[in-house]
């Protein structure tokens, strides 16, 4: 078996081995030091406690390996994947690793949340390193016991072999190894030689899943625990004048509802209790700024495209001028609302303030940003706050703020009890921090049949696109290119949600880039290639997509998805796009039933590197693309006098299962290191449908939701 | 406040509550019955699906003074050891992503092919329609109730 020598950073940086009293050796290391792209050693190595590790790596002296995760599980696969990374490297067969939640006791842990599909992408070898350094020791122990040189010696499936046929188990030598010096030079397997990786492998919580054991926030308990429903402002702009509580009082169960900054708790001894009593408390709300409507940000976003203040994020050549001498303009503008997240697991959060110590137990994707904001809000030491992470029931960036967090801190602080803050549907998407409504306007400079410039420009609510958002393609594709973007002030709190940005901005462009064909009477697909032509061997550094991996992506899904051969019937839409550090090409087949388009199909092609686990890999791809159709088609989200229209899924609509079309993936079988894949099959779905939409009933939808959309073209009745 | 004797998953339990208070309630924080989940709060999202007499019931909206005359399985009922045909199918196709709302969409289908069990793809989808996943692993429910459907028959 080939290995691959790398260099190793300090390995006795972030790892630390123990000989256990009952037998069997513990590997400890901090997974989110470890997984940060500069891997630096986090305190003076001399002054290394267990407490600075996160993680650890039990192997029993019977060889069963158990590998103790600190992650945060938002559904996306990693408590299983990242795990997979470790067992790789040791060489021992998965069905002998147990994976287990890191454990309770994070006094002293450095918790972090790699965000951004970005786990994986850390993770993939720094975490192989950590495998492939406590394989290394047992076979140190293992060739010190039979006195040959361990280079002679290899591993398969937790077992050692010399060159004489001997063998060793791990279990065996685990004793030894643990007392050995940590190894500075390891090797890495070849990928031709993973056992693990690129296997299909189950969800490791599989099992409590599907019979329902206590895994989310929702389900914590402790003893003395009492649950409170909050009243908060009804709109955005409004403030608590007064309240009267006397009739809420007197519901069973309620212990006592008292005010709080600008909200009421209500605390009872269980949940129905609280919510029902929170209904009946009378509040008196004022005005304290203004109340907007859906009906304001549209006529200020389209005032702020039509102006002339802009932030330039990115401008290559002379837009001005290639407008200036274009033959053809093309200028199309693209719509979007504010969208909640709707996570199926409301909001909700533990907390036990007292006078000793500061303890949070609940669903959160930020928990040691979320411990330092407790810590202010108190005015406690950091050391005595600590944040304990449940498995959640979904994020899509919302669960990035702490604010339940800090609601449930500060009510405890209040009543001197153990609390849960538990939000109705209602609160969750009226008190919510939303993907913030934008338009986007895109123009194209057309000289002699050529693209010549390309500029778009970007008015949002609240905030715009950052990062490296405007250097995705076409970026570096067009000689006269520049991204504006401006923002209007609003009341309304916004935030992350799944792909910020690139949610809608795919689409926009996507859909663009059919419209750009059509005028200039080229292939739509021929477009796409010839520009990503312009790309290759350029030297600029803020374009990280792969003009050669993007074409991949998009021959394969004109091969895969049979386009432009399907039956008469079949209309089909194209859109790709780059995020994430993940290409991905996507195909939708369309046909009308009674009149009305039905998405049947969506073929789905995806570079993400090596995949780690396909089965998992295939699951988040399947999700992303449906909550893309999903959202695009029926998100919708309104505002009236800074009031959400809709707090429910009685009139708030989500996609449902008779809705969904079938995601065929495909990948692009590759060797480099693997990237995410919680976000990025999400974005090109919108365009994707739009696109043949356009093909089936020559309608383009340019705004969403695209139900809404039809209506307003009369394609629905 | 008057006390209920409920009959869930074969067991007598007993509760001092409301005569209005949702089942789901009951259940979570009183029963400790925690695999039934809260999602809205008005039967439109199927994440607290428990079997009332054996129909698919929306415990969220099941007051306990009418649950109290009925038998209830609730997901920690369906079987001891995860050895039910429909845990057995989520598993295989290896369904859920952040599994929040799979307790409900398995009840949802056991009661469904109760009824149906042999089941063509269409009556899968509209049987389904009722429960969200706001992961959307929709595709994997389908081929996982499929896939149960062939096991039971």
């Amino acid at each position: 078996m080939k290995r691959i020598t790398t260099p190793s950073v300090s390995r006795r940086s972030f790892i630390r081995t123990s000989a256990l009293a009952g037998g069997g050796m513990l590997i400890g290391f901090n997974l989110f030091q470890a997984c940060k792209p500069e891997a630096a050693p986090p305190v003076d190595i001399a002054d290394l406690n267990f407490n600075d590790f996160n993680a650890f790596i039990k192997i029993a002296d019977n060889g069963m390996v158990t590998i103790f995760s600190p992650n945060p599980e938002i559904g996306q696969g990693v408590k299983t994947s990242m795990p997979m990374l470790i067992a790789e490297e040791l060489d021992v067969a998965w069905d002998n690793v147990v994976v287990a939640q890191g454990a309770l006791d994070t006094k002293n842990f450095t918790r972090q949340v790699a965000g951004g599909s970005q786990s994986l992408r850390h993770g993939w070898e720094p975490l192989r390193k950590t495998g492939a350094t406590a394989r290394q020791m047992l076979v140190n122990a293992a060739a010190a016991k039979w006195g040959v040189d361990p280079s002679t010696c290899t591993t398969k499936e937790g077992v050692i072999t010399n060159s004489n046929g001997d063998k060793l188990g791990y279990g065996e030598v685990v004793k030894e190894a643990a007392s050995l010096e940590i190894p500075e030079d390891i090797s890495l397997k070849d990928p031709k030689d993973f056992t693990i990786i690129g296997k299909d492998i189950r969800n490791v919580d599989i099992d409590k899943i599907v019979s329902g054991k206590p895994l989310y926030g929702l389900d914590y308990k402790e003893e003395g625990m009492l649950y409170v429903s909050v009243v908060r402002p009804p709109a955005f702009g409004k403030k608590l004048e007064d309240f009267d509580a006397t009739e809420a009082k007197t519901v069973k169960g309620v212990i006592d509802i008292f005010k709080f900054g600008d909200k009421i708790a209500v605390m009872a001894e269980n949940t129905w209790s609280a919510m029902k009593a929170k209904k009946i408390v009378k509040a008196k709300w004022k005005d304290d700024s203004k109340l907007e409507n859906t009906e304001d940000h549209d006529k200020a976003l389209t005032a702020l495209l039509d102006g002339n203040e802009f932030n330039t994020m990115r401008a290559d050549g002379d837009v001005k001028k290639a407008f200036a001498n274009a033959d053809k303009v093309l200028e199309r503008t693209y719509e979007s609302p504010f969208l909640p997240h709707n996570c199926m697991e409301p909001m909700n959060f533990f907390a036990d303030v007292t006078q000793e110590k500061v303890r949070l137990v609940g669903p959160i994707q930020t928990p040691a940003g979320t411990a330092r904001r407790v810590a202010e809000l108190l005015n406690r030491k950091p050391e005595e706050v600590t944040v304990d992470m449940t498995r959640m029931g979904g994020g899509f960036g919302r669960r990035l703020y702490g604010d339940f967090a800090l609601e449930a801190a500060e009510i405890s602080n209040i009543a001197k009890k153990p609390v849960k803050v538990v939000y109705s549907r209602e609160d969750d998407m009226s008190a919510g921090i939303y993907r913030p409504a934008i338009k986007y306007r895109i123009s194209a400079a057309i000289k002699d049949g050529k693209l010549t410039g390309y500029h778009l420009k970007e008015a949002a609510v609240n905030s715009n696109m950052y990062g490296l958002i405007p250097n995705f393609f076409p970026a570096g594709a067009v000689e006269n290119y520049q991204v504006d973007v401006a923002k209007y002030d609003s009341n309304i709190t916004i935030g992350a949600w799944r792909a910020p940005y690139t949610n809608f901005l795919a689409f926009a462009e996507q859909s663009f880039f059919d419209e750009l064909a059509e005028v200039m009477e080229v292939d739509n697909i021929r477009l796409r290639l010839d520009l990503l032509q312009n790309v290759k061997g350029h030297d600029d550094e803020r374009i990280q997509y792969s003009p050669e991996r993007l074409e991949q992506v998009i021959k394969t899904a004109v091969e895969k998805s049979e386009w432009g051969k399907k039956p008469e019937g079949v209309f089909q839409g194209f859109s790709s796009y780059y995020c994430h550090n993940t290409h991905v090409a996507e195909v939708a087949d369309v046909v009308i039933e009674d009149d009305q388009p039905v998405v049947k199909k969506i073929t789905c092609v995806v570079d993400c590197g090596i995949v780690v686990n396909p089965l998992g890999a295939k699951n988040q791809i399947e999700g992303g693309v449906i909550d893309g159709i999903g959202h695009a088609m029926y998100g919708d989200f309104t505002f009236k006098d800074g009031k959400p229209q809709d707090t429910n899924f009685n009139t708030y609509r989500l996609i449902r299962m008779n809705e969904t079309p079938i995601v065929e993936t495909h990948f692009i079988e590759s060797d480099v290191a693997p990237t995410g894949l919680g976000e990025p099959t999400l974005p090109p779905a919108g365009a994707a449908i739009a696109n043949a939409i356009k093909a089936a009933k020559g309608v383009r939808m340019t705004k969403q939701p695209f139900v809404k959309n039809m209506k307003e073209k009369e394609l629905l009745g | 406040m008057p006390v209920y004797n409920l009959k869930v998953n074969g067991k007598s339990l007993s509760v001092d509550a409301d005569k209005d208070t949702p089942l789901l309630w009951i259940l979570r924080d009183h029963f400790d019955l925690v695999g039934t989940k809260f999602g809205c709060g008005i039967g439109q999202c199927g994440a607290c699906t428990v079997h009332a007499d054996g129909v698919a019931t929306r415990s969220c909206l099941l007051q306990v003074s009418v649950a109290a005359e009925m038998g209830i399985t609730t997901i920690e009922g369906l079987s001891e050891d995860v050895s039910h045909p429909i845990q057995q199918a989520w598993k295989e196709i290896d369904v859920p992503q952040c599994g929040y709302c799979q307790a409900g969409q398995i009840m949802t289908a056991a009661a469904f092919l109760e009824q149906n069990p042999n089941p063509n793809r269409e009556e899968i989808r509209t049987a389904m329609s009722g429960n969200l996943c706001r992961c959307a692993s929709y595709n994997r429910i389908e081929k996982a109730v499929e896939k149960a459907a062939s096991k039971l028959s």
